[in-house]
C-alpha cells in the first residue's frame, strides 16, 4: 500500500504500475507521481509546465 | 537491438507503448528527461534508436538535436520536433509543400497584430505558436475583443507570445478529424466532437471513428511528409473546399483511439521503430 501524500490514505498500487507514472487518490482526488514501487512511494504530481503536450 | 525510450512522467500512452515492446519481447531503456545530464562535448551513444516521449517540449527539442547530432537515430527526428512544436514553423512546412492550411498571419507588435486581424476579418484564432492541449487559444469575435487580448498578451504573456499566430477561424460544424500516421501510412483517424469549438480531447472533446478515405490519407501522408516524417497525429478541418490541415503533433496522444477505431496504435509504433532501428 502506498501513503497519498495529502490525505494520507492508503492506496493499492496495480502490479502494472510503472515509476513516473501519475495516479488520483481515490479519497481526495490528488493527483500523485509514483516515486517507487518496491517499496510503495508517491510524490505530489509536478504541476502543467507551459510546453507540456504532444 | 539497443532501445531507449526517452520521458519523464509516464502517461497512458507510454504504459501502452512499454507493455507492447515487452509483449514483443523487446528489451528497452527508459531515459529519464529529469535525469540526464548532457556532456555535450560526449558524442558516444549506445543506442540503435531513441523513441521520444517527453511531456515537455524544450527537453524532447534539445536532446533529439543532440542525440541526431552524434548520429542516434530517433523517433521523431529534430526536425519533425522542431517542426511540429511551433505552429508557425509546422505552417510554413505545409504551405511549402502545397498542403491545404488555413490562412496564417503573423506579427509581433499589438498594432500591426491588430492590423492583420482585421485583414483577415473576424473571427479569428490566436494561438500561442508552441503550446498544446488547447491550451490559451483565444477565438476573437470583434475589434474590442481583440484589442483586449493584444493588451493582456503584451502585459501578461512570456515571450513567446510576442509572436502573434493569426489564423483564419474555420467553422468546422463541431468536429474535426485526429489522423494518425505512421511511416507512410495513415494507420487509422477519430472524428473528435464537442459543442466547443476547441475539439481537443484533453479539453473534452469526444472521439469516435472516422474512416481513413483516400483523401484523408492522401493529406495526412502528404503532412506528414511536411514536417519530416516518422509518427505524427494530424489535426483535419473538413471544409466545404475540401480537407484542410490544422495542426501536426509529433508525440502524440492515442489513448481514446484504440478502442474507437480497432487499431492497435502502439504496436504500429513499436514496429516503426524496431524498423528505424534496422535501417
Amino acid at each position: 500500500m502506498a501513503l497519498c501524500t495529502e490525505c494520507e490514505a492508503e492506496i493499492p498500487l496495480d502490479p502494472s504500475t510503472e515509476i513516473g507514472e501519475i495516479i488520483q487518490c481515490p479519497d481526495c482526488g490528488m493527483d500523485l507521481e509514483v516515486l517507487s514501487v518496491h517499496p510503495p512511494e508517491l510524490a505530489p504530481a509536478p504541476e502543467e509546465e507551459e510546453d507540456w503536450g504532444e | 537491438m539497443r532501445i531507449g525510450i526517452l520521458c519523464s512522467l509516464i502517461r497512458k500512452e507510454e504504459k501502452l507503448l512499454f507493455d507492447e515492446f515487452r509483449r514483443q519481447g523487446v528489451e528497452f531503456t527508459r531515459i529519464d528527461d529529469r535525469e540526464l545530464i548532457l556532456n555535450l562535448h560526449h558524442r558516444q551513444w549506445d543506442f540503435d534508436v531513441i523513441l521520444e516521449r517527453c511531456i515537455n517540449h524544450s527537453r524532447a527539442l534539445h536532446t533529439l538535436k543532440y542525440l541526431n547530432d552524434c548520429g542516434v537515430k530517433t523517433v521523431n527526428t529534430y526536425e519533425v520536433a522542431s517542426t511540429c512544436g511551433d505552429k508557425l514553423l509546422t505552417t510554413l512546412a505545409l504551405i511549402r509543400d502545397g498542403v491545404p492550411t488555413p490562412k496564417v498571419y503573423v506579427a509581433y507588435t499589438p498594432e500591426s497584430a491588430l492590423q492583420a486581424i482585421e485583414s483577415l476579418g473576424y473571427p479569428v484564432v490566436l494561438k500561442p505558436a508552441v503550446g498544446s492541449w488547447g491550451r490559451l487559444l483565444s477565438k476573437v469575435n470583434d475589434r474590442d475583443a481583440a484589442e483586449a487580448l493584444l493588451e493582456h498578451k503584451e502585459t501578461l504573456g512570456s515571450y513567446h507570445h510576442s509572436t502573434y499566430y493569426i489564423q483564419e477561424y474555420v467553422e468546422k460544424r463541431g468536429r474535426d478529424i485526429r489522423s494518425f500516421v505512421v511511416g507512410d501510412e495513415t494507420i487509422c483517424a477519430i472524428y473528435r466532437t464537442s459543442q466547443h469549438w476547441i475539439t481537443n480531447t484533453a479539453r473534452g472533446g469526444v472521439a469516435t471513428n472516422c474512416p481513413v478515405t483516400p483523401d484523408l490519407n492522401e493529406i495526412s501522408v502528404r503532412a506528414a511528409k511536411a514536417v519530416g516524417g516518422g509518427v505524427v497525429a494530424i489535426d483535419i478541418f473538413e471544409t466545404p473546399d475540401g480537407l484542410m490541415v490544422n495542426e501536426v503533433n509529433y508525440t502524440m496522444e492515442f489513448r481514446n483511439s484504440i478502442d474507437t477505431t480497432g487499431v492497435n496504435i502502439p504496436a504500429k509504433v513499436v514496429e516503426y521503430v524496431l524498423e528505424v532501428g534496422r535501417r
